[in-house]
């Protein structure tokens, strides 16, 4: 299958790990991954700090860029959660009712990884070996937006070699919510807090989740805790192989 | 994008719907209360689990959920209609219906009708929408005394505190704290009174026992109110309300214009609906429905008062408009992690929580409340619990929305971030702005330490007060991209800029 992939702005520029998994993941399982190099950002920061207007170029941007693309991947269940659930609310507050149709058929065609893998290319087990113990944090938008329920704890528990710790209280917020972290960034960190506390108290080496920025959150406070727990985004472990060690 | 002018909203100077603060500010303030910190999170824990449970015994939980935004879509609609039908209907009963536009109009009217018994005491029943206009204060004024007879208001009362939480208004206090408000301001609390839950609960029953048989005046809102019938119904746990519908000459309701249902029929779906969000059971053990007055059994004279106070101004915004939809259930405070670590006071409103953050602005106008769309990080663990599936997060956005634009028309803006989210959007929209933008970033690195940075300048400084950023990659997954496949299916199409 040809899949396009959408990398999200955060992932290209600070986690290109994130996307190189993806890519060799998806490579490795038998398709073929296309990147449109004119895409940018999804516009979520904007649409959800209430820069509705200034989100439309970039929601009409994506539509433009993957509007060609028969399915479209992202390695992260926010930026999908915006293009399905908050492109045509924006377009259609702007007036653009056309923009609107279109931008739902791309995004009919957008799939967060776990949605692809299980849903599209109905694959559970990937071929992965990741000798770790590993603890799997849901994202909010992940789990409330895209509901992808047990989507990647079914792809993690095929892992070889993992192995895989419940992590309590796990569907509550890690306290991101994007300018959220620094609008109320007091209320955030405390959220983070205890979002690391179950982290640590599950002894995992590493903590991993669909989102690149919850990541970025809960590794931000790990690292400036020296908590020795690394945060690893998904797509990563199901790129590693026994042969990539 | 529409805005909305020209609706009245509640009006300032009276009531409790308003911040005398920014929330983050509060908030910190009340992050740093370690008790009610561990109060909030045993007590918010309890009912979620409880709920949680309980509503996972009804199968078709789903379509009662959709049977209750349903109807109330259905009345919104009609509101109109609706609520002249439930004074019809009332008047027929031999109540008599008062419409007050707003809070000072609601407590002058009932002010009036308290005075013209004569009574100098009332007890209350208890009532967000009379904490919401600050009636309490009103009859002080008007030299009356008004009694708290439920259990957690009684305690907010004594203790000259503010309540914190829609169900549980004490919430925020433990049982020790509580014995020690009725030894203190109780007056005829027993000075060996112990702090366990029958203890202070049997000696709120005594205190409140001479009250309930000597008041001549009762005060009430309502959980519903049937326009068909012209019924009014108010559900409770402790039985003190049944004695305030019940014992005094004169009700006195005051509900929300949103409070009214079509039918008698709708209230199978409600009674099963909010009980089992609210307080975690299949049923509640009190409910009190009456029609207008029985000659020769309860109250003889029956007043209800609808108030608007800023809610047509709510239905008028296609988006806001569900938040009308409220049954004060209070299961999104229960789960939302935000109100959990802050408590109900850092909202500043008589709404705290998911549902306040978006129900304060919208009554109050958002210039007034214009931190609490914000306090939110979207989680949306409140829209699962919504018994009546108010899409929280989307109108939390949707009143950010209305806050930039009503900034933008004040000419209030461009202020810092707006010209930010400005540049972000004119770099963003171009592929070739967005990569030399990236290649700027990579100057970060140089002030990073082992890959991480500690501290930014504002309005990143947040951040990096308790955590690391990550430097930009030294290669990012374009320049990786055209290096390991070149430009061969790397194709430009559709795209402009």
């Amino acid at each position: 299958m040809r899949i396009a992939l959408f990398v999200t702005c955060l992932a290209d520029t600070l986690f290109p790990s994130v996307g190189q998994s993806t890519v060799q993941l998806l490579e490795r399982l038998g398709h073929r991954v296309e990147f449109p190099q004119a895409q940018t950002c999804c516009g979520q920061m904007h649409i959800n700090t209430g820069y509705a207007r200034d989100a439309l170029p970039l929601v009409r941007h994506y539509v433009e860029v993957f509007e060609p693309h028969e399915v479209i991947v992202a390695p992260s269940g926010s930026c999908v959660g915006s293009v399905r659930h908050q492109y045509a609310v924006v377009a259609r507050q702007c007036g653009d009712e056309k923009l609107a149709r279109r931008a739902e058929r791309v995004a009919a065609r957008t799939f967060e990884l776990s949605q692809l893998l299980v849903d599209v290319l109905g694959v559970e087990e990937v071929g992965a070996y990741y000798p770790h113990r590993v603890t799997y944090h849901p994202t909010c938008h992940s789990l409330r937006l895209l509901r992808v329920g047990e989507r990647p704890l079914r792809l993690l528990r095929n892992v070889a070699g993992i192995d895989l710790v419940e992590l309590p209280d796990a569907e509550v917020c890690c306290g991101f919510g994007g300018t959220f972290a620094l609008k109320n960034a007091d209320v955030s960190t405390a959220m983070l807090a205890d979002k690391m506390r179950n982290v640590v108290d599950t002894r995992a080496q590493v903590c991993t989740a669909g989102d690149s920025s919850c990541l970025m959150h809960i590794g931000g406070g790990l690292s400036r805790l020296r908590a020795g727990v690394k945060t690893v985004h998904l797509a990563e472990i199901l790129a590693s192989t026994r042969e990539a060690g | 994008m529409t805005t909305f002018l020209g609706m009245p909203t509640a009006p300032r100077g009276v009531g409790h719907l308003r911040q005398t603060e920014p929330f983050p500010v509060a908030a910190r303030r009340e992050l740093a209360n370690t008790q009610m910190r561990r109060n909030l999170t045993k007590a918010t824990g309890i009912i979620r689990a409880k709920r949680a449970a309980i509503v996972g015994e009804v199968p078709d939980w789903e379509q009662l959920r959709e049977a209750g935004r349903a109807i109330k879509a259905e009345t919104m609609a009609h509101l109109d209609h609706y609520l002249e039908q439930l004074e019809t209907n009332v008047t027929a009963h031999g109540g008599v219906v008062h419409w007050a536009r707003d809070a000072n109009e609601a407590n002058r009217i009932i002010v009036d009708l308290v005075r013209g018994t004569g009574a100098a005491e009332v007890v209350k029943v208890k009532s967000m929408v009379t904490d919401e206009i600050g009636l309490n204060e009103a009859l002080a004024q008007a030299g009356v005394q008004a009694y708290e007879t439920d259990l957690a208001e009684l305690i907010v009362q004594l203790g000259h505190d503010r309540p914190s939480h829609i169900l549980v208004p004490a919430i925020h206090r433990n049982r020790a704290e509580i014995r020690e408000i009725f030894l203190r301001e109780m007056g005829d609390a027993d000075p060996g009174l112990g702090d366990e839950p029958a203890a202070l609960a049997e000696a709120s029953r005594a205190h409140l026992r001479r009250l309930f048989l000597s008041a001549r005046v009762g005060i009430s809102g309502a959980n519903f109110a049937v326009a068909d019938t012209g019924g009014l119904g108010v559900v409770e746990s402790e039985g003190n309300g049944r004695m305030c519908l019940t014992l005094p000459e004169t009700l006195i309701t005051v509900m929300g214009i949103e409070k009214v249902v079509p039918s008698w029929r709708d209230l199978g779906v409600f009674m099963q609906l909010l009980p089992r969000s609210s307080t975690g059971e299949r049923m509640n053990p009190y409910t009190s429905i009456w029609t207008g007055v029985t000659p020769g059994d309860g109250p003889q004279q029956f007043h209800l008062v609808l108030l608007d106070n800023g809610r047509t101004a709510v239905l008028a915004d296609d988006t806001g408009r569900q938040t009308l939809h409220c049954i004060r259930c209070s299961a999104c405070l229960n789960v939302c992690p935000v109100y959990e670590r802050v408590g109900g006071h850092a909202y500043g409103s008589v709404y705290p929580g998911p549902i306040g953050a978006i129900l304060s602005p919208q009554l109050t106008g958002i210039e007034d409340n214009a931190s609490l769309p914000y306090a939110s990080s979207l989680c949306g663990a409140c829209y699962d619990v919504c018994p009546v599936k108010i899409d929280i997060p989307s109108v939390l956005v949707h009143l950010r929305a209305r806050h930039v634009e009503a900034a933008r028309e004040g000419r209030r803006l461009p202020h810092g971030e707006a010209v930010t989210m400005a540049a972000a959007s004119w770099v963003m929209a171009s592929h070739r702005r967005f990569t030399a933008a990236q290649r700027a970033a990579k100057l970060g690195r140089a002030v990073g330490r082992r890959g991480q940075i500690r501290r930014l300048p504002p309005p990143f400084a947040g951040w990096t007060e308790a955590r690391d950023m990550p430097v930009p990659a030294a290669m990012t997954f374009r320049e990786w991209w055209r290096r390991e496949h070149g430009r061969e299916h790397g194709r430009e199409d559709g795209a402009r800029g």
